[in-house]
């Protein structure tokens, strides 16, 4: 499986963003090989309609869990529509502290409708 | 002969200068009165009347699954947000579409179609024997004004004397309210944020190229700053109107001072003189 997380700079150690589609970075981990992937977001500087083009980032990297601070409409209808879950990560912690809290199953999940 | 009444910001009595200038002008001949400002339109407050609506659609995409191969270009393209592919299907947030229509153009399978969206309407009225009221209406949470602006302005063509009333503000409806205008009335107030935002609406007029005269509204007869930027810019201040008492109570009933106050209708019809003038095309 593969965990999409928000973040602000690049690697495991990153500290997590709370913003979705305006994260300077998303890191892709898959949670069978360990293997991360950090992808700068092109969207950060963006005008608008940031959220359903971070959604198609997602589904393009087979993500099918984001972990975020939170997430707007437009957004949060794509991630349901594409069947990719949200997670809220509301600490200050890094992108390998939050994929530890989600596989824990400490992190709530985020309401997308 | 067409004219736009604009301003810097909301507020300064800009609807109010162009409901006056249109009630003044319908007793001498036939005037087309558009309400530009769409995301608030106002002017029929002014002019109640039953009005005919025609409904403005704009082209947004619909994506053909069985053409689509979820390549996710069109998506890569949009830079409004307005598609989401995805693994199964292609989301398309239509409100979100500013029908520039370059997802069609990029998709390699020919699966996007353009159809039709109902983002606002036009409501057109006569609510006096020579006047015609033109309101263009956005609907709420659409982004696509400059749409419904083109079809209200549209619908205006074709007559002698037209009154754009614009949109406050700077943005894209102003210039495209703008566009095609033989003069320009900027309606300001003389305090300070009053003259910072005559300056920025003076920019644009000067930009899209539209010769342009300044009404001075509620003016508490200290001027001074005012008529010095219009001095400095070549552009003649050609009305003044001051502050007081009965002209706030007239227009704080919705009412027209150039209907109800002696004098005014006068005024008015030497402002429109003075808007001839600096235009510089016959009525
Ligand atoms: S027409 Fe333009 S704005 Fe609308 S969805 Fe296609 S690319 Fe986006
Ligand atoms: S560009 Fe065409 S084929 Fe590619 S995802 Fe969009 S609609 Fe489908």
């Amino acid at each position: 499986m593969i965990v999409g997380i928000t973040a602000r700079a690049a690697g495991t150690d990153a500290p997590v963003e709370q913003r979705f589609g305006r994260a300077p970075y998303f890191v892709f981990v898959d949670t069978e090989t360990g293997k991360a992937e950090s992808v700068e977001n092109p969207l950060v500087d963006a005008a608008g309609g940031v959220g359903p083009r971070a959604v198609q980032m997602f589904s393009e990297h087979g993500a099918t869990v984001v972990i975020t601070g939170q997430v707007g409409g437009n957004a949060a209808k794509a991630l349901e529509v594409g069947g990719i879950k949200a997670y809220a990560y509301r600490g200050s912690g890094s992108v390998a502290d939050a994929l530890a809290q989600y596989t824990a199953g400490n992190l709530q999940p985020l309401p997308l409708a | 002969m067409k004219i736009a009444i604009a301003s810097g910001k909301g507020g300064t009595g800009k609807s109010t200068v162009a409901a006056n200038l249109a009630c003044t002008l319908s007793r001498s001949r036939e005037v087309v009165l558009v309400d530009c400002d769409v995301e608030e339109p106002n002017l029929h407050l002014f002019f109640p009347a039953t009005t005919v609506d025609v409904p403005v659609t704009t082209p947004v995409p619909e994506i053909d699954p069985a053409r689509c191969t979820l390549c996710g270009e069109c998506g890569k393209f949009c830079r409004f947000g307005a598609l989401s592919v995805l693994k199964d299907r292609v989301l398309v947030f239509p409100e979100l579409c500013h029908s520039c229509g370059g997802c069609s153009l990029v998709c390699p399978q020919g699966a996007v179609r353009e159809v039709p969206r109902t983002v606002g309407r036009v409501a057109c009225s006569r609510p006096l024997p020579a006047l015609v009221l033109i309101s263009g209406v956005l609907n709420e949470g659409e982004v696509q004004a400059p749409a419904v602006i083109r079809a209200a302005k549209l619908l205006a063509e074709g007559h002698p004397l037209t009154l754009y009333d614009a949109s406050p503000g700077i943005a894209c409806p102003v210039i495209e309210t703008l566009e095609g205008s033989d003069a320009c009335i900027l309606v300001t107030e003389s305090t300070p944020f009053g003259l910072h935002d005559l300056r920025l609406a003076a920019e644009v007029v000067e930009r899209v190229g539209i010769p342009a005269g300044v009404v001075i509204n509620r003016s508490d007869g200290k001027d001074e700053e005012t008529l010095d930027f219009c001095r400095e810019r070549g552009l003649p201040v050609i009305m003044t109107i001051p502050f007081s008492r009965e002209i706030a109570a007239v227009q704080n009933r919705g009412g027209l001072i150039a209907a109800l106050l002696p004098g005014w209708e006068e005024r008015f019809v030497a402002l429109f003189e003075a808007v001839v003038k600096i235009a510089g095309v016959s009525p």
